[in-house]
């Protein structure tokens, strides 16, 4: 089981909380994790990764145990804690805005 | 008895407004989405109880919202949570966010830049759907014109979407370039009467007309002069900000320029000026009264570099003949230290009699006229900065 959190307009798409646990088949990746979480809220394809290019958007980042794996290649496996589900893989939206 | 519901989109969520048809008292909810900007709301004109909503953000994209309920509950169309995104023969399910560019020979060879600020060619690149217009005869059928400019269709109810290619095929899309507000598609006309007759326009490369459906296009910008542009009246370049048509006549066509309020009785073959003693000509807003086809609306914007009205005042400009010749209307209106502006999609009538017509501030004030422009009151005051306007007849 893996848990990840997301930023809070994507919580209100997809009329959840901030925490979402899903299982995800396979080795922990930034990729498998996104399409599991893509496929269990369909409604957020296209918000977190472009729908064409699958490029990260540019306001958003993807941390894990303190550490940003925004620009990891997609299938670079996820640390242990997160496979495991000890600690929470984090979908960061930029602060800004008014 | 029939009333009115007025669909607002704005800079922090939608809020729809309903009245009865003496417009005195409305009832105000919302926000929906809130905290997204909703660029556009609108219902469609064959069941008014399907209303399709553009939703976007600068962090997470395009969002397609749909009521099925006159708004009471949303949804975005397709596939719902925890279901198979692919049918059980591998094709995607509603895949309602995915604006994705022909790329085939429609759009010539195939078309993929068209002109940056610098003059440089530029990737297409989809950014937002500005405009949403459903067809004026099936509930399920909905166009999109979007940034970068291009016309979409939905005919699912807005589950999938795709590109009417031939209007980036025109053959001129190398040389459209973006003002400062973006390459947006924002202006799409149906005539009611030949469906296959559709009008839309661009800031800022001008606007265009198809009679078939949308699968060829030819540019209509004879008449405009823009001094903006090298060359003033080229084909290419005239930042139309707004056009309007009454569906009785959907041959006339009246349009808010960058500068410039223009008219056309030839479908937009021909345009000539009709700002006459307006206090500026400038503005984004244009529409027509319900069922006077000669009187037209305005609201008059200082310049391109001060977006608000002149003298701090503001005021819609009513013509009964048709331009040329308009007159302030300001009952009801702030006449001091008013500066606010008055976006394009941001002005629309009722069918009432007598007509209703509203407008939206980025201010976020909403203000109504239920006496065809005579006298104005707002429905609300301290919305969000409003984005779009749009009204629907209830039975």
């Amino acid at each position: 089981m893996i848990r990840v959190i997301i930023p809070y307009h994507l919580r209100t798409l997809a009329q959840v909380g901030a925490e979402v646990t899903l299982d995800v088949d396979g080795p922990a990746t930034l990729r498998s994790v996104l399409d599991a979480l893509e496929v269990r809220y369909p409604m957020l394809r296209g918000t977190i990764r472009d729908h064409v290019t699958q490029q990260r958007r540019p306001f958003l980042r993807y941390f894990a145990c303190g550490g940003d794996l925004s620009l990891e290649p997609p299938d670079t496996p996820l640390p242990a804690a997160i496979a495991s589900g000890s600690e929470p893989f984090i979908i960061l939206g930029a602060i800004a805005g008014g | 008895m029939n009333g009115v519901r007025v669909l607002v989109g704005t800079r922090k969520g939608a809020f729809i407004l309903t009245s009865d048809d003496k417009r005195e008292r409305w009832d105000v909810s919302g926000p929906q989405f809130a905290g997204w900007e909703i660029y556009h709301v609108k219902g469609s004109p064959a069941d008014p109880n399907r209303i399709y909503a553009s939703q976007t953000s600068g962090w997470f994209g395009q969002v397609i919202q749909r009521s099925d309920d006159g708004g009471k509950t949303w949804h975005q169309p397709g596939t719902p949570p925890g279901e198979p995104t692919t049918t059980p023969d591998g094709q995607p399910k509603g895949e309602s966010n995915k604006f994705t560019y022909d790329t085939s020979d429609k759009t010539g060879k195939p078309l993929t830049t068209h002109q940056w600020y610098d003059g440089t060619q530029h990737p297409w690149e989809f950014k937002r759907v500005w405009h949403l217009e459903p067809s004026p005869v099936d509930p399920d059928t909905v166009y999109a014109g979007v940034e970068d400019a291009a016309l979409f269709r939905s005919t699912d109810g807005g589950q999938s979407w795709h590109e009417m290619a031939g209007l980036r095929g025109h053959g001129t899309g190398p040389q459209w370039a973006p003002g400062a507000g973006g390459l947006g598609l924002h202006t799409i006309l149906i005539d009611p009467a030949n469906p296959k007759r559709i009008f839309i326009a661009i800031s800022s490369a001008g606007t265009f007309r198809s009679e078939d459906g949308g699968e060829t296009w030819k540019s209509i910008t004879r008449g405009l002069k823009s001094l903006y542009i090298p060359d003033p009246e080229a084909e290419i370049g005239h930042c139309v900000h707004r056009i309007a048509m009454h569906p009785s006549r959907p041959s006339v066509l009246f349009m808010q320029k960058h500068w410039d309020v223009m008219r056309s009785d030839d479908a937009g073959d021909s345009w000539r000026e009709i700002s006459g003693n307006l206090p500026s000509d400038f503005g984004f807003v244009i529409d027509v009264h319900a069922h006077e086809p000669e009187t037209i609306y305005v609201i008059p914007i200082k310049s391109d570099s001060e977006h608000f009205p002149p003298d701090g005042k503001l005021r819609v400009y009513r013509s009964r003949n048709g331009g040329n010749e308009w007159e302030a209307l300001t009952k009801g209106l702030p006449q001091r230290d008013c500066y606010v502006n008055v976006l394009r999609d941001a002005m629309c009538v009722d069918k009432l009699d007598p007509c209703g017509v509203y407008f939206g501030t980025t201010g976020g004030q909403v203000y109504a006229s239920s006496d065809s422009g005579d006298s104005w009151a707002p429905i609300v005051r301290d919305l969000p900065a409003v984005l779009s306007v749009e009204v629907q007849m209830l039975p």
